[in-house]
């Protein structure tokens, strides 16, 4: 192990292109805007005041809790082969619920591949969230009945797409007080993608009711911010002309506090903003990814210290708004939700093959229906002998 | 005053007059592009809507060819029907992921519960004495991609009806237009309306023959209406049909021309190799073989980048050598 860090070290001393800090003044150590430390103590930030119930901490730290079960559920399958891969959402619980819970019914969500908690506060059953990775279908979900669009495997492409969608909403004249916004999902690495900058200036110039929520986990697959950026993500807000900031992301309360100002803020009809949710991947990138092989084990284990469901389970029995028995039950609860999701995964059928032609267009397509009778001609070609069951084999 | 109904009219202002069309009957239709507002496009396409419908419909977009494209995407998850303009043909690669891995699969990836009525209207082809990435055919590219629909019209006759029709699709569909045809006039059926139009999957015989059929779409529409009626001074009898949609194709259309000629010609700009001809070879040779008299030939650019200017005359299959392949054909 000593011998390949060294080894690593010194490729890196080797860089071809030192970097330099960036010119001009030194920008100040970013803010985090944070409302609960990962020791469970409350703060308090003037711009982000919250005010919540026992009962909605409560409620939020069961979604985090449920959450992080479905993914270790879903790892699960993936490991005894009944999922193809998962990508899992491990230590990013905290910005994905408190950004989810953040959204009101009539936004729009434009998600990653990874957003299996905005998914749950969307109120989608994780179980369709399986047949993507199991390879039953692409998605497949109704996006129209819980306004949280397909997944987004392509990196990038659908913060377009959001930003169009909050055009519409501008055109549909659904801005004010009770207005509607879109919000899209996506990670550090895409902030390189040209479609991210090229959505940054759309919403700045159109002014549009669009949230860009960056959850910063520090790696894009193997590779560190550094390769990335050279200046905190959420400064790049302010060369496109709005607003940008960086919060605690293992922080639910913060994550929850800034985002419904930034989407308020939208519907109100002052354009975009960029949130940074400073946080981190605990696990693979995905089930197929071995990190063991460009980060530290050091660095995983400083970060379990920042965990976002722990410093909430601190937070409710310090200040005696739950007991044991809360987190009992909770914990029972989630039990639960994983047994069903392998249940539901274990029964989801195969589709038909004949369903590979279907819903391409909207409209009907010669060229396809050819192509379907052909593969059921084909098909059915196996079908005449011993297997075939009364009525199914005529069609020879 | 009341303007006629069969004007005479240029291919970019029948264009225009479509569009308008669109805009006037469904206020969910917006117009987006680079210089689509007060300029009118730079083919003078979209001319004058900006003033009459409003910038926030007909959108002069930030220059960046993806972001049209997805904007749109997001504008028809939304309930609009965005038609975007894309400056020159080759300036569509930038917004390739979008059409390609977004625009084309919503459908199949939703399970049929999302559609994306979007347009992308292409000016194409050569011709024009142009710099280079401004003379490019890169409609089999798509045709090729599952999920889009395709189209070219050949001149001002069908382009009205035919916007139109792309427009009222539920389906994407990319939108060719023969950017050295846009001054060329036909009189244009203004009163017809949709019903009585030709459906926009439709081949249309232009000639009838009996001695050889040429498939062509575009640019070449023109090309080989001379090319017929320069091969019936020889006494051949050349039927001339514009494809109109490259995906689909109507193969009906095709496969009842040849069964009746026997030999067949497709010409288009963009190179032979792995160009539509070579579909369309492929499958008249598998429904025809017993009533062709010679294979199926090809006319088109060569297999090169598209040439500079001063020599694309070399490049461009014109009357001679859409002549010759005709003759050939005959050799058999």
């Amino acid at each position: 192990m000593a011998v390949k860090a060294a080894g690593r070290a010194a490729s890196r001393s080797r860089s071809a292109s030192p970097r330099p800090e960036p010119p001009g003044e030194p920008a100040p150590a970013p803010e985090l805007i944070q409302l609960l430390t990962p020791e469970g103590e409350r703060s308090e930030h003037p711009d982000y005041p919250l005010d919540l119930s026992a009962d909605e901490i409560k409620s939020l730290y069961r979604d985090l809790v449920l959450v992080r079960r479905i993914d270790y559920e879903a790892i699960a399958l993936q490991r005894q082969g009944e999922l193809g891969i998962w990508a899992s959402l491990l230590g990013q619980e905290a910005a994905q619920i408190g950004s989810g819970r953040a959204l009101g019914p009539r936004d729009m969500a434009f998600p990653t591949y990874r957003e299996h908690g905005v998914a749950w506060c969307r109120g989608l059953d994780p179980a369709k969230l399986l047949e993507l990775y199991r390879g039953v279908s692409h998605g497949g979900w109704d996006p129209k009945a819980h306004n949280f669009h397909l997944y987004a495997i392509v990196i990038g492409g659908h913060v377009l797409h959001a930003t169009g969608y909050a055009m519409g909403i501008q055109r549909d004249g659904a801005l004010g007080e009770d207005g509607e916004a879109a919000i899209a999902y996506f990670g550090d690495g895409a902030t390189s993608q040209g479609d991210v900058n090229e959505a940054f200036i759309w919403a700045s110039v159109a002014n549009a009711p669009v949230v860009f929520f960056c959850q910063n986990n520090q790696w894009a697959i193997s590779e560190p911010p550094d390769r990335q950026t050279r200046i905190p993500l959420y400064l790049r807000a302010r060369g496109f002309g709005f607003p940008g900031l960086r919060v605690d992301g293992n922080d639910v309360f913060a994550c929850l506090a800034v985002t419904r100002k930034a989407l308020q803020a939208a519907r109100e009809g002052q354009g975009p903003t960029l949130i940074e949710a400073y946080t981190y991947r605990m696990g693979a990138h995905t089930t197929t990814d071995d990190p063991t092989r460009y980060r530290l084990s050091a660095e995983l284990e400083s970060w379990k210290l920042k965990d976002p469901i722990e410093r909430v389970k601190q937070y409710l029995i310090r200040s005696g708004m739950a007991k044991e028995e809360f987190f009992a039950g909770v914990s029972a609860e989630s039990d639960e939700v994983g047994a069903r999701i392998r249940k539901a995964c274990l029964e989801m059928p195969d589709p038909d093959p004949l369903s590979m032609f279907d819903n391409i267009y909207a409209e009907p397509n010669a060229l396809l229906d050819d192509e379907r009778a052909q593969l059921a001609a084909y098909l059915s070609s196996f079908a005449d002998d011993d297997s075939a069951q009364a009525g199914q084999g005529g069609a020879r | 005053m009341t303007a006629p109904q069969q004007p005479t009219l240029t291919l970019s202002k029948a264009l225009n007059e479509g569009l308008r069309k669109a805009l006037e009957n469904d206020p969910k239709v917006l117009i987006m592009g680079e210089d689509v507002g007060k300029l009118g496009g730079v083919f003078r396409v979209t001319d004058g809507l900006q003033k009459d419908f409003g910038e926030d419909r007909v959108i002069d977009t930030p220059l960046a060819e993806s972001g049209i494209v997805g904007t749109a995407i997001g504008l028809a998850l939304r309930g609009y029907r965005p038609v975007c303009e894309i400056q020159f043909d080759g300036f569509v690669y930038p917004a390739f992921d979008q059409i390609v891995s977004q625009l084309a699969k919503m459908s199949y990836r939703s399970l049929g519960k999302l559609h994306l009525p979007v347009v992308v209207r292409i000016p194409f082809g050569g011709g024009i004495g142009a710099v280079e990435h401004h003379s490019e055919s890169p409609e089999v590219l798509f045709v090729h991609t599952a999920g889009l629909r395709v189209v070219a019209c050949g001149g001002a006759a069908d382009a009205y009806a035919m916007i139109q029709q792309a427009i009222n699709s539920d389906d994407p569909v990319i939108f060719f237009e023969p950017k050295r045809r846009y001054w060329d006039k036909a009189s244009v059926d203004l009163a017809g309306g949709l019903a009585a139009a030709l459906p926009l999957h439709k081949a249309r015989v232009l000639a009838a023959g009996t001695d050889l059929t040429v498939l062509c779409y575009g640019p070449m529409v023109r090309t080989c209406l001379e090319t017929a009626a320069a091969a019936g001074e020889d006494g051949r009898s050349v039927e001339v049909i514009d494809l109109r949609s490259l995906s689909p194709l109507d193969f009906a259309t095709i496969f009842a021309s040849v069964r009746k000629t026997g030999r067949c010609v497709v010409v288009h700009e963009a190179p032979v190799t792995a160009g539509l001809g070579a579909e369309i070879a492929a499958r008249v040779t598998q429904e025809c073989f017993y009533h062709l008299e010679a294979p199926v030939l090809r006319v088109g650019g060569w297999s090169v980048p598209y040439p500079p200017s001063r020599i694309e005359e070399h490049y461009l299959p014109d009357l001679d050598r859409v002549l010759d392949a005709v003759d050939r054909s005959f050799g058999y």
